[in-house]
């Protein structure tokens, strides 16, 4: 089994609060890799670190067995990574078809030439951004809507609209920041099954998630995180049945809650 | 056709919408420089002291948009590192240092100005010059580089995500600005016939401000009806006379309150 990507050892500090302790975590390529824990666990920290929004304070990261360690985001996403925000970022003042078109940004009209070509609307870029826009929005399901404006939108809907920008950048890693936040039941529903779809492309996919049903139904592999600790991984049937995990979840009698 | 005050005024209107562009470009990407006065006076006299050198106009005026250009990115390299409101404080600064390094450059006449510049400013020039300028703001907003600049100025977290280089936008989007101050620069050098430093003073940045908040930075006519707006109005006030600069203030209060 292949590691597409591999955490090794990664430490965060904000100040003098430890956020993550030694974390190590490989996503095999072509799998749902899920990575859950209660709040606070250091779940976002690790996914800021692997998106390059933060850089960790100690350890590495290597994607397809390239260390990337303190790249910079617009250079992560480049490398093949594209994430989603926990709290929906899409950018007002542009449609929705163009908020996914800036998904493509990487990948069209890049350096003086291309741009030029674009501003004479001599290039092909435009309108393989936009039809490639146009299918994402329909792959995701919002595309009977492409006339409202984005942050018109029910929050499940600009959520995919987030997703269909972040696949416009070809990722072959998809970091999703708790997508079914907020979410009513029908909308997990359909969420777990567009995860599914984004799978069956080939693109891996590692799952930042409160809803522990829908982690059950789609991930191929759990990572548990306790106060910025790995406290257990593996498939989900193994997880659950985890002593280590119930007690962070549940809290256990006769031992200290963790993290304290 | 028109007399020759009145041609006079158009020109001088034609220049300052020119200047309205050059600010609009880098306020799409949220920068808002103080220091386009620096920018024109940087391209007025390097395309002055050109003409006075027999050099054709054309090209002397190229060489000053890109004196202006090569200052733009000079400065801005390091003021695009840093965010907001110290992006202002710097571009003031930088405006300050152009004067009065024009104030003291003797080969230029200093403090007492320079006069004799050849008036080969003509209508049709400035007119055209606006009128590409126009067309080019209004292609970028249609391609790449102007999403990319446009989900700068909204949220440069996800715009870093989606792959924008943040600093390489910036910078060009700057660049492109301080290009077209100059080349203004230019035009306004042949039209007035004599230039002293403080023509270029931090007035001229403030006014070319007010042209683009006046007019809204939303859309690129903005700044050209900001630019009309305001330099057109204090001539028509001339009737009034003493009053002339009270009664435009007191309008400009009024017309900030009720924006059209």
């Amino acid at each position: 089994m292949s590691a597409l990507l591999s955490v090794a050892g990664v430490s965060r500090y904000f100040g003098g609060y430890l956020a993550l302790n030694d974390i190590s975590c490989d996503v095999a390529a072509g799998h749902v890799h899920a990575l859950i824990g209660p709040n606070g666990a250091g779940k976002t920290t690790l996914f800021n670190i692997v998106s390059g929004t933060l850089r960790p304070t100690s350890g590495r990261i290597a994607f397809d067995g390239h260390d990337y360690t303190g790249r910079r985001p617009d250079r992560v996403l480049k490398m093949g990574i594209a994430r989603n925000f926990q709290h929906v970022r899409l950018i007002r003042g542009l449609s929705m078809i163009e908020n996914v078109m800036i998904g493509c940004h990487a990948w069209i009209d890049r350096g003086i030439i291309g741009n030029t070509a674009a501003l004479f609307g001599i290039s092909s870029g435009e309108r393989a951004a936009a039809s490639k826009a146009r299918e994402l929005l329909d792959f995701v399901g919002v595309s009977a809507k492409r006339g409202v404006e984005p942050l018109e939108l029910t929050l499940g809907d600009q959520r995919r609209v987030e997703i269909a920008r972040a696949l416009a950048s070809e990722p072959r890693l998809l970091l999703l920041d708790e997508p079914a936040a907020g979410m009513a039941l029908a909308e997990v529903n359909a969420l777990s099954s567009l995860i599914r779809c984004i799978r069956d492309r080939g693109i891996t996919i590692l799952l930042v998630e409160h809803h522990i049903r829908l982690i059950m139904e789609i991930a191929d592999n759990i990572t548990v995180l306790s106060a910025g600790s790995v406290i257990a991984s593996g498939p989900p049937s193994a997880v659950q049945r985890d002593p280590a995990v119930i007690a962070a979840y549940l809290g256990k009698s006769d031992e200290p809650a963790v993290g304290t | 056709m028109l007399g020759s005050y009145w041609e006079s005024v158009a020109i001088f209107t034609a220049i300052n919408c020119l200047m309205g562009i050059s600010l609009y470009i880098p306020m799409m990407a949220g920068l808002i420089s103080l220091g386009q006065g620096g920018f024109m006076a940087i391209g007025a006299y390097v395309c002055a002291l050109l003409t006075k050198g027999n050099v054709p106009f054309g090209l002397a005026l190229c060489i000053g948009g890109g004196a202006a250009a090569l200052a733009g990115v000079i400065i801005g390299t390091p003021a695009l590192r840093i965010r907001g409101i110290y992006v202002m404080i710097l571009t003031l600064g930088f405006g300050e240092i152009v004067r009065v390094f024009f104030a003291t450059f003797e080969p230029a006449g200093g403090a007492s100005g320079m006069g004799g510049i050849h008036p080969l400013t003509e209508l049709w020039q400035v007119v055209l010059a606006t009128a590409a300028a126009l067309l080019l703001v209004w292609r970028i907003r249609h391609v790449r580089f102007g999403r990319a600049m446009i989900a700068i100025h909204e949220d440069d977290v996800a715009a870093e995500a989606m792959g924008i280089n943040l600093t390489r936008t910036k910078l060009l989007s700057f660049t492109l600005g301080s290009l077209i101050a100059g080349i203004a620069g230019g035009f306004y050098a042949h039209q007035a016939l004599f230039i002293d430093a403080n023509q270029f003073d931090f007035m001229r940045s403030a006014v070319t401000f007010l042209y683009v908040i006046l007019g809204g930075a939303g859309n690129p006519f903005g700044p050209i009806v900001g630019a009309v707006t305001v330099t057109l109005v204090p001539e028509m006030l001339r009737v009034v006379q003493d009053w002339r600069m009270t009664v435009f203030g007191s309008l400009l209060v009024v017309m900030a309150i009720w924006r059209p």
